[in-house]
């Protein structure tokens, strides 16, 4: 790898947030659910800020979303998005209580407005990182 | 106890402001502007005796100040890591610690090869209070502050009709501030066709909706209310104090609501402890890293309601003859990104009567705010007195 390829971030999982990675790379979005109380928390962390608790389950998101803010990128501050220019990051609120973000697939941002359903999938970008995207729902 | 009126600015120094280019090292440029902030206050560097250091630009800690400045008793030092909120932190250490009787006169120095050194996109990479981000939005491309903060234009807008051109009011009304200056990088009038036509850099931000990379360096002191007395300058007071941080702090993705900031949680302990409201405000000195920023932050400091803020700052409202002259300097938008530690010098200037061209008549009462990072908020609020 030489420094005219640059390479997307690439994140460095720790300890709580290990099986969030693990899931996506197998096509799952796994969130953290609260052992004790049930609270659904993201992004992953140690502690159920709700109850204190350390305990933590990991449960698959439904797949659900809609639409609570985006924005369209089209200034390259990191070269290796250069290519992907324009590209569309929606903020989604989900039904388990959090909100994901994730680029836009198959649409552009002139269809989006807050609450539009969407539905997540996946996508590997190229670089062996597997990542949730987000469709229109029909 | 209350900190309100137990500390006043008593000095204030600003370098040369270059939007690139400086040669100069981040401590080069802090000493220069700290040794300015000193002889203004009629001080001598050997009187320091208390440090914050608001942004550790470059690596620079106060054992830098004590070596090059020859500080024989540093009694105090602090960090105020807020990231743009740091400046306004750091007076709010600085006023607790002279009311604490632990020092007399603290130097706040910052300092910043913004344009010239690291740029936007790589430095805050390397934060701390963006590791959350980091790990979980980058990978997606959302890599710098105008991506992080759009989503929350877009949706003030979608939820309260604002508009592109409404934050074009604040771009231009920032310039024609700067060029009033004498040290600003932009000296340009612009129009709001002009912020129209510029590019788009994060959707609904365009070029001119974003702040400067800047080189340069801004410095105050801070010294007990009763020593500011015998010091050089007409005496400006910090009458109120606080610092505000958002739920959510470290992701602005997951905030219940992501058109309150932090400082809507600070701003009403400020105005109480000063016992003033909006109102009685003559001049405002308010971080403009963007402009929705900017729009955001006057609904959250009560100058309107939330959802009013477009309305507010249209047809010139921001200028001086406005019904609240904001940034008189120029601000990050048009004068320098100094992390808005040129916004709390150039609020003392006000309160002086010193701020030439962009004076506000009879300036008595005003405020600077600090946004920083994901959203912390700070305001001071100063009296002349
Ligand atoms: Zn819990």
């Amino acid at each position: 790898m030489t420094d005219s390829m640059p390479r997307k971030p690439v994140p460095e999982p720790s300890a709580d947030s290990r099986p969030h990675w693990e899931g996506l790379a197998a096509g799952r979005l796994l969130l953290q659910r609260c052992g004790a109380c049930g609270r659904v928390r993201h992004y992953p962390r140690p502690l159920c800020d709700s109850c204190h608790s350390f305990a933590v389950d990991w449960v698959e998101a439904s797949g659900e979303a809609a639409v609570h803010s985006w924005t369209v990128a089209h200034h390259p501050f990191h070269p290796a998005f250069r290519p992907d220019l324009p590209y569309t990051l929606v903020t989604a609120d989900l039904p388990e209580g959090v909100r994901l973000l994730a680029q836009l697939r198959g649409a552009g941002p002139e269809a989006l407005r807050i609450g539009l359903p969407l539905r997540i999938g996946f996508e590997e970008n190229g670089e062996g990182l597997t990542l949730p995207v987000f469709r229109l729902r029909d | 106890m209350t900190l309100s009126g137990k500390g006043a600015v008593t000095g204030i120094g600003e370098t040369a402001y270059r939007g690139g280019g400086d040669p100069r090292s981040a401590l080069v440029l802090q000493l220069e502007a700290s040794l300015a902030a000193i002889a203004d206050a009629g001080l001598a560097p050997r009187d320091i005796d208390g440090i914050v250091v608001p942004m550790g630009t470059g690596g620079v800690v106060a054992e830098d100040f004590v070596t090059n400045l020859g500080i024989p008793d540093l009694r105090f030092s602090t960090v105020t890591p807020l990231g743009g909120a740091g400046s306004v932190a750091a007076l709010q250490c600085a006023v607790a610690a002279v009311a604490g009787g632990i020092c007399a006169h603290v130097l706040i120095p910052l300092g910043r090869t913004g344009r010239t050194g690291q740029r936007i996109g790589t430095r805050i990479q390397q934060m701390p209070q963006f590791r959350t981000v980091g790990e979980f939005e980058a990978p997606h491309g959302a890599i710098a502050p105008a991506q992080y903060y759009a989503p929350m234009a877009r949706r003030h807008m979608e939820l309260f009709g604002t508009t592109s051109r409404q934050l074009a009011e604040i771009a231009v009304t920032t310039r024609a501030h700067a060029i009033l200056n004498g040290n600003a990088t932009m000296t340009q009038p612009i129009t709001i066709e002009d912020h129209q036509a510029s590019r788009m850099i994060a959707d609904p931000l365009r070029l001119l909706d974003c702040s400067l990379e800047s080189d340069g360096g801004a410095a105050v002191v801070v010294s007990a209310a009763e020593r500011a007395r015998d010091l050089r300058q007409p005496r400006v007071l910090v009458t109120g104090m606080a610092e505000g941080h958002p739920d959510s702090p470290s992701a602005i993705t997951q905030r219940p609501d992501m058109t309150r900031l932090g400082l809507a949680k600070a701003a009403p302990r400020a105005f109480a402890m000063a016992g003033v409201t909006p109102a009685d405000i003559d001049v405002a000195e308010i971080y403009d890293c963007f402009t929705y920023i900017v729009l955001c932050q006057l609904e959250d400091l009560g100058f309107c309601a939330k959802g009013e803020g477009g309305a507010f700052v249209e047809g010139g409202a921001l200028g001086l003859g406005g019904r609240l002259p904001v940034n008189t300097h120029g601000g990050l938008l048009s004068q320098a990104h100094m992390a808005g530690m040129n916004h709390v010098v150039e609020l003392v200037r006000q309160l002086r009567g010193q701020a030439g061209a962009a004076q506000v008549p009879d300036a008595e009462l005003g405020l600077v705010t600090g946004y920083g990072d994901l959203g912390d908020g700070t305001i001071a609020i100063m009296a002349r007195g």
